[in-house]
């Protein structure tokens, strides 16, 4: 495996984190998905290099948000 | 008390919760406090759109009815100089359209603490520009019966740029073959040939080629103009390469940003892209005066980031994502679609509205969401 990436520390970046199995199968229990239905994000997407991601993998994003001061996201990684 | 914060942590925005938090008066018993939350979740969540509501249809009126009073051209002047940026309706198209080259592009680069107090402004302004040779000439002049060209350069320009003739000529030396760079006694360069039959109007094609020739600076930054913002000096460019400027170690690099999605995409990543649009369209809309709630920005950026990279709002950005056929078909150039569909043997499950609108059923929208399921009994 290449050296790990550092992270991104810009203001338009939120913080992104990779979710693991057991947090994956309690969020597609809650709102019913499978990971494919999720919004997607690119496997060579520049943010998530530092979090060593793979397909199908689901990051978690803690968004700032004008109206909601944080809001949270989640996005399935994909390779396209 | 913590511990009611804590479990209403999931249930309502964390923004909400600090307001709470502020306007508690200052005895307030956990049951009252236990009162206060469960009437604000209800509030909160009977202001939510409800499952089925249809959010796009509201954004596109709630844009598309102020967009019509946006001045059609426009162009915003950054301070006295004369750098401007396309805003109106023109950037608004662009931001929506996902275009990938913008009409201008602009760059704002803040620095690091000793010189954002406006130590050497104007020296890493001049640094951060893209020079061509002709910026430093005075006169280019070709001698006809030597084969010779010189080229006499500027001295003060070119120490405003923290350059030599030694360099200049190297830079030259390098990029043409053919052709010999030497500084005379007197600073000036001679250009000569190296072989002895070269045509005399190669040149003369020289001549047009050297003048365009980079010398320094970062490329694609065609202007730069030092500002005073607050307490705070930075540089406002024209043109835009964040890459390049990420290397430099008296820019801070977490502030750095242009106007270009397409380069923020791929630098910092889709959401920095997703945050860029909503910034962008939200500044344009600020200056010409016009009310849309952020929300509705959220939703277009939402919609545009979804696959993972940015896509403009058109049929060959998300409407080309859309699995129906007749949704595709029912955009722009059906004929094409359709055809498309056939020869691929496409199904069309029906699951959105457009389609259900074209074959006269219910649509999936407000209550005709929900499906009915019942237990069926055998009878004998």
């Amino acid at each position: 495996m290449a050296a790990k990436k550092e992270k991104i520390n810009h203001f338009l970046v939120p913080e992104h984190s990779k979710l693991n199995d057991k947090e994956k199968k309690e969020l597609m229990e809650k709102f019913h998905l499978t990971t494919k239905e999720l919004p997607k994000i690119a496997l060579t997407d520049a943010a998530i290099q530092h979090l060593d991601p793979k397909e199908k993998d689901v990051i978690k994003i803690i968004r700032k948000s004008s109206t909601a001061e944080t809001t949270i996201f989640y996005r399935g990684v994909v390779n396209e | 008390m913590a511990d009611l914060f804590k479990e209403y942590e999931n249930l309502l925005p964390r923004k909400i919760l600090t307001e709470v938090k502020e306007y508690l008066p200052p005895k307030c018993s956990d049951a009252k406090l236990k009162k206060i939350l469960v009437a604000v979740y209800k509030e909160y969540s009977d202001s939510r759109a409800q499952p089925g509501e249809s959010v796009g249809l509201v954004t596109a009126e709630s844009i598309g009815e102020p967009g019509t009073q946006m001045t059609l051209n426009t162009f915003h002047f950054a301070g006295v100089s004369e750098l401007n940026v396309t805003t109106g309706l023109p950037r608004i198209i662009e931001i929506l359209d996902g275009r990938k080259k913008i009409t201008t592009t602009m760059m704002e680069v803040y620095l690091k603490k000793p010189y954002s107090t406006g130590k050497d402004i104007k020296k890493i302004a001049e640094t951060i520009k893209e020079t061509t040779l002709k910026e430093f000439v005075d006169e280019i002049s070709i001698n006809i019966a030597n084969m010779q060209m010189v080229i006499i350069l500027n001295k003060s320009k070119l120490k405003v740029a923290l350059l030599t003739e030694d360099a200049v000529a190297k830079i030259l030396d390098k990029g043409f073959k053919g052709f010999k760079f030497k500084i005379q006694k007197d600073q000036s360069l001679l250009v000569t040939p190296s072989s002895k039959d070269a045509a005399l109007n190669e040149i003369y094609k020289l001549k047009e080629k050297v003048k365009d020739t980079y010398i320094s600076g970062i490329k694609g930054i065609t202007q730069v103009l030092p500002v005073k913002r607050g307490e705070e000096f930075l540089i406002v460019t024209a043109g835009s390469n964040i890459k390049e400027l990420l290397k430099k170690d008296y820019v801070d690099s977490t502030r750095i940003f242009s106007n270009d999605i397409f380069e923020i995409q791929g630098l910092f990543g889709v959401e920095a892209a997703r945050q860029a649009i909503i910034n962008e369209s939200m500044k344009v809309l600020d200056t010409q005066g016009i009310n849309i709630d952020i929300r509705h920005i959220m939703l277009v950026s939402d919609a545009m980031t979804m696959s993972g990279k940015v896509m403009g709002i058109n049929r060959y950005g998300i409407v080309k994502e859309k699995p129906s056929v007749l949704a595709r078909a029912s955009f722009e150039t059906p004929i094409k679609h359709i055809i498309n569909a056939a020869l691929t043997g496409e199904v069309d499950y029906l699951n959105s509205v457009i389609e259900n609108v074209m074959i006269n059923q219910p649509v999936p929208v407000g209550t005709g969401l929900p499906g009915l399921i019942t237990k069926t009994t055998k009878t004998k």
